[in-house]
């Protein structure tokens, strides 16, 4: 039998740029801080990437005060069509340091270099080009017939899609005339970092974006801090509940994009081979590091076996390995404490009595590594079937009738996404009425767009990124009244 | 429907009568158009690089069905195609052979006679290629003509208009008539996918054809355009794919038509590899049927193994 081995194919390393230190974003300049410094890696060989600022409390201090004065001075009184003009600027210099920024991605995050260059960079320009067409428009957008930003907004986003997930924050409160302190992730600053330093050749006015590296206590400090008059969080469920409880009876405005344990159903009519595409891209995508990712497998009986012969074959084509080959299509997990999560629940799903199943596949001595993997024989009562892992790993379960199918779908605290997969029109719709998700797919999963609202039901959290309902939360409050 | 293939066991029942055949064709899974072309571009973003280069380029020159199908053929210009496919460049001797020579019936005897002592077979399109109109008498003549001039190999063209209009039993019978005309040479069907308009009935097309009895499933004539696609190719891959998995048996798939960079001959490679299986990697299973790619291919194999770029004038036009 012949055999076909790709060749390495990396992308260069020093395409990224990659500094010896960085500094935070405060007021239009790049400065040390007043507290400690932190070590980001790479998490595909553990080795030291950059040494980066942590935000101490002063420092938040003076991001929030900057980004009150540009409020107040320069941003909010600008017109709409003028503002625009420095997203659209951002826009273009993202897609210009293009391959800067996904270099530097996959090595901060661990990504396949594939997804940072073909989804979170391209998508994140898109993002800055959509709403910057929103700016001048506002007026226009369902939302009340006079709508005003809000002020301040404390933006805290996560490690799994860090500059795509700065621009999902970013672009939507900047065209609607708010100034923005971003806190990125402890495990990924970098390209956030770069995105800040995009804003200074944008020539963004100084303190509109201000950008403080830190862990989880910066984080805190920031969405507590009294200048702050909006909270925007994406993460975990349980920080997500701790913010609110610390919002509550302030009167600032909160929007959350939490967790999710999406069920991706398919039914014994659908595109069979098109749904096991569907199934890899919506657990293996990012390694399964997506909060809306279809980590249950709801599969209809007749076809169960089928479907898991083909999608066992199909695992079998994946190429797990160095971020930066262009071939890679499995990243490294983004950190230890992660990994150890991954391993922990993985444990759990065994010993409750799953069966465990991964393709052969070497991982890499160094660096943090999970093999893609299924459970099959999976309960509602197991843990894997309830907890977001935040991995590579699916599991499966099975359904005999619709009903069942949405039942079992629902039947779970969180409610981000879900996908179904049909080749009849009529049982989407069925399924998508009933389907307790911000996010339906049909006969598609993971795809993303920035005309399109995304968000949370029940402890997935509220509010909408993405559209005309994005705009909502960064509008003062009659405007939210008036839409979404 | 009148006759019946040596169909393996598993699907004996599936060509029963018309009617179960129908039904088996319209109960296959659909085809996601959307999907399959998603996937498809997704493979296309496979990089490609120093030795897995040279080892694609290299399968792709043996699974090469050197082709000329133009009214204006001559003895003379197939005599000087054999030449080429028997050593595709003359700079290099190491060069492998293409795997056939592919012709009109009335020129396969001096093909095969240019052709003598070399590992190149002859193929020969007939039924009344392109268009498939003609008498199924007219068709297996011509069929009978090809073999009997000593072709290795004959590509049929199916009945679109019979298929299309859902005479499947018809388009079956003729397949099955056809192979048994073929005696031992290979039988390769063209669905003419340009003419199928959607990847259902691509999906439709290529189980007919295996369920009949052809060695290969083929996109297209070359005749029609769109003619070989990267989701055509995606779906036929899958097909020969599941025959294989409930049957055991291994059939062909051969891409014919616009293929002419070298660079798409390697990213076809790839959906092999990834979607049918390494075991297709082979000028047994896969073929590529075209006149300008062979250049391409030398020209990018003389550049892999020289490192520099030549030009146009250090390939033989033909």
């Amino acid at each position: 039998m012949p055999t076909w081995e790709y060749a390495p194919a990396p992308e260069a390393r020093e395409t990224a740029r990659l500094r010896e230190s960085y500094g935070m974003f405060i007021d239009g300049e790049f400065v040390d801080g007043d507290g400690e410094r932190m070590k980001t890696v790479n998490p595909a060989d553990e080795a030291v990437l950059a040494e980066v600022p942590v935000a101490g409390p002063s420092d938040v201090d003076r991001a929030v005060a900057a980004a009150r004065r540009a409020y107040e001075q320069v941003w909010a009184p600008l017109p709409g069509r003028e503002r625009a003009k420095y997203l659209f600027r951002i826009a273009r210099a993202i897609q210009e340091r293009g391959r800067e920024l996904a270099v530097l991605e996959s090595l901060d995050n661990g990504k396949p270099i594939k997804e940072s260059r073909d989804v979170d960079v391209p998508l994140a320009a898109a993002h800055f080009f959509y709403y910057a067409g929103w700016a001048d428009k506002l007026r226009h957008a369902g939302l009340g017939p006079d709508p005003r930003p809000i002020g301040v907004a404390g933006q805290v986003i996560p490690w799994n899609f860090p500059l795509l997930m700065a621009a999902w924050k970013l672009a939507p409160a900047l065209a609607t005339g708010n100034t923005c302190v971003l806190k990125p992730a402890e495990t990924t600053p970098l390209t956030a970092l770069v995105l800040a330093e995009i804003c200074q050749q944008a020539e963004l006015p100084p303190g509109v974006v201000n950008v403080l590296p830190g862990a989880g206590e910066t984080g805190a400090a920031l969405v507590a801090h009294p200048g702050v008059d909006k909270v925007a969080f994406t993460g975990s469920t349980e920080v997500g509940k701790q913010i609110q409880r610390n919002l509550a009876g302030t009167g600032r405005r909160l929007s959350l994009e939490l967790g999710g344990k999406a069920a991706n159903i398919i039914f014994d009519d659908a595109a069979l081979d098109q749904a096991v595409e569907g199934i890899v891209n919506g657990i293996f995508f990012n390694q399964g590091h997506v909060c809306c990712a279809g980590s249950r497998l709801l599969v209809q009986e007749s076809i169960a076996d089928t479907v898991l012969d083909l999608l066992r074959d199909r695992l079998g084509t994946l190429r797990l390995g160095d971020p930066l080959d262009k071939n890679t299509d499995i990243g490294a997990i983004n950190s230890a404490a992660q990994l150890a999560r991954i391993r922990e629940l993985t444990a759990a799903g065994e010993a409750e009595g799953a069966h465990r199943w991964s393709p052969p596949c070497q991982l890499p001595d160094r660096g943090f590594w999970f093999p893609p993997t299924v459970f099959t024989g999976v309960s509602q009562a197991h843990r894997i079937a309830r907890e977001e892992i935040f991995g590579p790993v699916l599991s499966v379960l099975t359904f005999r009738t619709p009903a069942e199918a949405v039942e079992k779908a629902n039947n779970t605290p969180y409610g981000l996404s879900a996908g179904v997969w049909t080749e009849k029109g009529s049982r989407i719709l069925w399924m998508a009425q009933r389907l307790r998700a911000g996010v339906v797919w049909a006969n598609t999963f993971n795809r993303f767009d920035p005309a399109s609202p995304f968000g949370g039901y029940k402890e997935s959290g509220f509010g909408r990124e993405g559209g005309r309902h994005g705009l909502a939360p960064y509008l003062a409050d009659e405007a939210e009244e008036a839409g979404a | 429907m009148t006759l019946t293939a040596e169909v393996p066991e598993t699907y004996a029942d599936v060509v029963r009568d018309a009617q179960t055949l129908r039904r088996f064709l319209h109960g296959l899974p659909g085809v996601d158009q959307v999907g399959a072309q998603a996937r498809a571009a997704a493979l296309a973003t496979r990089s490609i690089k120093k030795g897995a280069k040279q080892w694609a380029l290299e399968l792709a020159i043996r699974c090469v069905d050197l082709t000329t199908l133009e009214g204006a053929d001559t003895t003379g210009k197939v005599r000087a195609l054999c030449a080429k496919a028997r050593h595709p460049d003359p700079d290099d001797p190491a060069t492998p052979a293409v795997a056939a020579v592919c012709v009109y019936p009335d020129l396969v005897a001096p093909a095969v006679e240019a052709l003598a002592g070399s590992p190149v077979v002859v193929a020969s399109v007939a039924t009344a290629f392109p268009s498939g109109r003609a008498s199924l008498a007219t068709k297996l003549a011509d069929v009978a003509e090809a073999v009997q001039a000593g072709a290795s190999e004959v590509d049929m063209v199916i009945d679109r208009g019979a298929f299309l209009s859902g005479r499947y039993g018809q388009v079956y019978d003729e397949i099955v008539a056809v192979k048994r005309a073929c005696g031992p040479a290979h039988l390769k069907v063209i669905l003419e996918t340009g003419e199928l308009s959607t990847l259902d009935n691509v999906r439709r097309a290529s189980w007919l054809a295996l369920l009949a009895g052809g060695d290969f499933i083929k996109t297209s004539t070359g005749k029609v355009s769109p003619a070989a696609t990267p989701p055509v190719a995606l779906v036929m891959l899958q097909a020969v794919r599941d025959f294989a998995l409930s049957t055991g048996e291994r059939r062909g798939v051969k891409l014919a038509g616009g293929i002419r960079a070298a660079k798409e001959a390697v990213r076809y490679l790839v959906m092999v590899k990834e979607t049918a299986g390494e075991e297709w990697l082979d000028p047994a299973l896969f073929r590529l049927g075209a006149s300008s790619l062979l250049n391409d291919l030398l020209l990018q194999r003389q550049k892999e193994r020289t490192g520099a770029y030549s030009g146009p004038d250090y390939v033989t036009l033909d």
